[in-house]
């Protein structure tokens, strides 16, 4: 009887339980949760999705420039008694001649105007330092050359190919009003305009002149501030004198002496800059009166007449300026038939000079300047000169040392796995070995870079800055990786197919190497290459082992062989040290360099995928 | 579990009374001896799972080890071919002789007693392989086919007895693991034969199979019976009662009862025997 009443109870119980508003209300929540932790994981993934893309653009934004790069076009005379004397016609002969000064000579005649020392040095530094030795190569390849003019193509300094890429400075023109005539057609020029067409400059001039003004102004002020705290402090020591006796009052008589000092120095500095203002105010405030150009405004150039004229000074309707590229003649020009060219930023603030602009303009008007493939940055090794230095030395360097990882790591770490995981007796030792095998993947790759240091160049005496050495280091770091991973491959494959090998009757060894580690290769691949990979964009360990080196040559093009000892680097070590140039296009070979890299990762993950692919069987 | 002949507890009472319980009930192994098991003990660490068990299996018959599960029978059947080996911590004392020659002696190789008593398993486990190269894996590694064309024919044969030729024959060269259960357990069967053993081991090879599939395996069985000497482990009462000439039952560690599969269904002299026989417990 009781029993049953239980039992209704209990069913009760149930209905009242799973229907009621509350229950139906609690089930609400709970769907709340689920639908809140799913918004937030999409909100996780979409945050860290814009994030890569930024970093992915904004990287390959930078990178984009160094696809191309510009060269100069240019003849040479290959005059046989400068460049081969003895008439022999061989490499070497023709090998020492002064290529360099060709470049020079054949850029002077060009330009005759630059004869200033500074100006020659500006001019010359248009083409790259190493110039010279693209021609030489040339000749060297074939001295029957010699003797007769030879076009070439030479690479431009790193500045002016960035001028070329439009980084370095924005040019504008501005069009011109009134009739302009210029005045002379060398050195000083004048041009005067029958419209006042030279008002912008002007205007532009007297904003820095405002500007100027406001700054000193600022300057009496905080004088005037500096003042009025000497007074203070004055007055504070000449309290305490009557005071005070013996060393005491000497000493505050100095104090008092040099605040005396400090405040004539104020008030003195207070009278120049007032006199400075006033001559600016004056300036400002006559609109008309001619101006000079600062280094701190933008360049003005005016071309009239096939010559190129630098703005010194202006005013309404009249500018002197230098003629950079002489005139043809002094006839009057009608308006749209001369122009007035702004460059900005200006020139303090940028790394080419108004000249330099000009010369590169002429140049490039005469369609010697072209943009090609820049098969530079993919056939070079390092250099100091931003526009020669390329990435091969790095990409052989990084093969040379990813081989001797690769070697040493994988026979080593899938042995060592197969060992521990089905030959290992199960004892103390072993599990020792295997917290040790975990830790060591833990270990921070610097102390791995210490270990090579320490072992491989000091004890074993090993070379440094080798890819072996290198490849040494990284394999000790990949190591516990490959044997981690290879370990829980080969774990999880079931053993039940072992044990069907053991029962038709074949031995330990045949049934892991027929069919335990088939099957646990795509696990133990999928590891390795994740641990490659790794290894790819380590630069700690190598900087300790010397790989940081700076390094012209191609590891290797001694020999195959060679390679391995000869002095190299590797991508992220080149990254690291191109990221510490200031250079302009080394920041954009930077951003390459990391394309590069990532090329190779993403080659390297797509491989392990396609691997595991190939190998995945099922049971 | 179905029973067999149900019998009134009155009777079984009769019996316990007749019949001590610890004493061992053997009757005359009919034909010779193939594999002997004497005072088998097997440890894994400090644990004892077999005690003193003294079992013969008579050359071309089915033998089947019954009991409730942990009774210790697969870990006998597993002595039988030292596949307890894998084990670290397993430990085997007492006996165990192949036609007179001792199987833990040091001078007998385990792979070649392996390649002489076959295993076929609980959960059908063919290699990721081909089916030719599943019946093929063992010949290859034992060196028993001396050409192509003669493992061609062995493999032929071996599926022809595992009576899977028909079904196979024209995809030999497909996965072994695109099979039906069934099929693969008689792939299974059939990767046994395939080395030519003497005794094949069975562990509940039918237990992950559907009835049909079953039917197949156990008339299988009873014909593989005239070649060989197969032991058998299987839960299933009638099961041990259709295929096997010969049933011991296992508890707790110990062989409780041995003897004609007859006489063991419908006569059992151990109270023990009776309850499991008679669905009492396991």
């Amino acid at each position: 009887m009781s029993k049953t009443i239980l039992n209704e109870q209990d069913r009760d119980l149930k209905v009242n339980v799973h229907t009621t508003k509350a229950a139906h209300k609690r089930l609400k929540q709970r769907y709340g949760k689920e639908k809140r932790f799913r918004l937030m994981g999409l909100l996780a993934v979409l945050v860290s999705a814009v994030f890569l893309a930024f970093l992915l653009v904004s990287i390959f934004i930078d990178a984009m420039p160094v696809i191309y790069q510009h060269k100069l076009t240019l003849e040479v005379p290959l005059k046989a008694e400068e460049i081969d004397p003895e008439g022999k016609r061989t490499p070497i002969s023709v090998s020492t001649a002064n290529y360099g000064g060709l470049i020079k000579e054949w850029l002077r005649d060009k330009f005759p105007g630059a004869t200033g020392r500074r100006d020659k040095k500006a001019l010359y530094g248009l083409v790259s330092s190493n110039a010279g030795g693209a021609i030489q190569q040339k000749v060297m390849a074939n001295p029957s050359l010699v003797g007769q003019p030879l076009k070439v193509d030479v690479l431009l300094s790193d500045y002016a190919d960035l001028y070329f890429k439009g980084t370095i400075a924005r040019k504008t023109n501005i069009a011109t009003n009134g009739i302009g005539s210029p005045v002379g057609t060398q050195g000083e020029v004048r041009v005067l305009s029958t419209s006042n067409d030279f008002r912008n400059i002007l205007a532009e001039v007297k904003e820095g002149l405002a500007k100027q003004l406001t700054q000193i102004k600022r300057d009496v002020e905080g004088q005037q501030r500096i003042l009025a705290r000497l007074d203070a402090i004055k007055t504070n020591l000449e309290k305490a004198l009557p005071d005070s006796g013996g060393d005491r009052k000497a000493q505050l008589e100095k104090q008092l002496e040099q605040v005396g000092h400090d405040e004539d120095a104020a008030k003195l500095r207070i009278e120049t800059l007032n006199t400075q203002l006033d001559n600016l105010q004056k300036r400002v405030n006559a609109p008309d009166r001619p101006e000079q150009l600062g280094r701190d405004i933008s360049s003005y150039l005016i071309a009239i007449n096939g010559g190129m004229i630098k703005v010194k000074s202006v005013s309404t309707a009249e500018v002197v300026g230098e003629a950079i590229l002489p005139l043809k003649d002094e006839t009057e020009q009608p308006k749209g038939n001369w122009q007035i060219i702004k460059i900005s930023p200006p020139e303090s603030e940028r790394k080419l000079s108004d000249k330099e602009i000009i010369w590169l303009d002429k140049l490039a008007a005469e369609g010697r300047v072209q943009s090609k493939f820049n098969d530079q940055f993919f056939s070079h090794g390092a250099s100091r000169e931003a526009e020669v230095a390329g990435i091969w030395g790095a990409v052989v360097g990084t093969f040379y040392t990813m081989l001797v990882t690769l070697l040493l790591s994988f026979p080593i770490g899938v042995s060592a796995a197969i060992y521990l995981e089905e030959f290992a007796p199960k004892n103390k030792i072993t599990d020792l070995i295997e917290v040790n095998i975990n830790n060591l993947a833990a270990v921070p790759s610097i102390v791995f870079g210490l270990l090579g240091l320490a072992m491989f160049l000091n004890i074993f005496g090993m070379p440094r800055s080798a890819p072996v050495v290198g490849g040494m280091v990284l394999a000790l770091m990949t190591l516990p990786t490959i044997i981690i991973a290879s370990r829980a491959a080969i774990k999880a494959v079931p053993p039940s197919i072992k044990e069907a090998a053991l029962g038709i009757g074949a031995s330990h060894m045949q049934a892991v190497f027929h069919h335990t580690l088939p099957l646990a290769m795509p696990g133990i691949l999928t590891g390795s290459i994740i641990g490659m990979a790794q290894a790819l964009g380590e630069t700690a360990p190598l900087l300790m082992i010397g790989m940081v080196a700076f390094i012209v040559d191609i590891p290797g093009n001694t020999g195959f062989v060679n390679g391995f000892t000869d002095p190299a680097t590797v991508l992220p070590v080149q990254i690291y040290m191109w990221a510490d140039f200031p250079e302009k296009l080394f920041q954009q070979k930077t951003a390459a360099a990391i394309v590069v890299l990532l090329a190779f990762l993403v080659a390297m993950n797509a491989l392990a995928v396609l691997l595991r692919k190939k190998f995945e069987r099922r049971w | 579990m179905e029973v067999q002949p149900i019998q009134t507890e009155d009777k079984a009472k009769n019996t316990m009374k007749q019949q001590p319980t610890d004493t061992l009930r053997r009757s005359e192994v009919v034909g010779p001896v193939k594999m002997s098991g004497k005072e088998v003990c097997v440890y894994y660490g400090d644990k004892q799972a077999l005690f003193d068990v003294n079992l013969d299996i008579p050359a071309n018959s089915v033998t089947s080890l019954i009991g409730p599960s942990g009774c210790g029978k697969s870990t006998f059947l597993r002595c039988l071919n030292r596949m307890n080996d894998v084990i670290d911590i397993c430990r085997v004392t007492g006996d165990i002789t192949l036609e007179d020659q001792d199987i833990y002696d040091e001078k007998l190789d385990v792979v070649e007693l392996r390649a002489r008593v076959g295993m076929v398993f609980q959960k059908p486990n063919p290699f990721p392989k081909s089916i030719y190269d599943n019946i093929a894996y063992g010949p290859r590694i034992h060196g028993i086919t001396q050409s192509k064309k003669e493992l061609d024919e062995l493999v032929e044969t071996s599926l022809k007895k595992a009576g899977l030729w028909e079904e196979v024959k024209d995809r030999v060269m497909e996965p072994g693991t695109g099979l039906s259960g069934g099929q693969q357990q008689r792939l299974c069967i059939a990767r046994a034969i395939a080395t030519k053993p003497d005794v094949i081991l069975m562990d509940e090879p039918c237990s992950a199979l559907d009835p049909i599939a079953t039917a197949t395996i156990e008339e299988l069985i009873d014909e593989l019976r005239a070649n060989y000497t197969i032991v058998i482990v299987t839960h299933s009462m009638q099961q041990a009662a259709r295929v096997s000439q010969r049933t011991a039952f296992f508890h707790l560690g110990k062989l409780i009862e041995e003897g004609d599969t007859n006489d063991i269904f419908t006569n059992p002299q151990n109270e023990k025997t009776q309850d499991y026989i008679t669905g009492r417990f396991g």
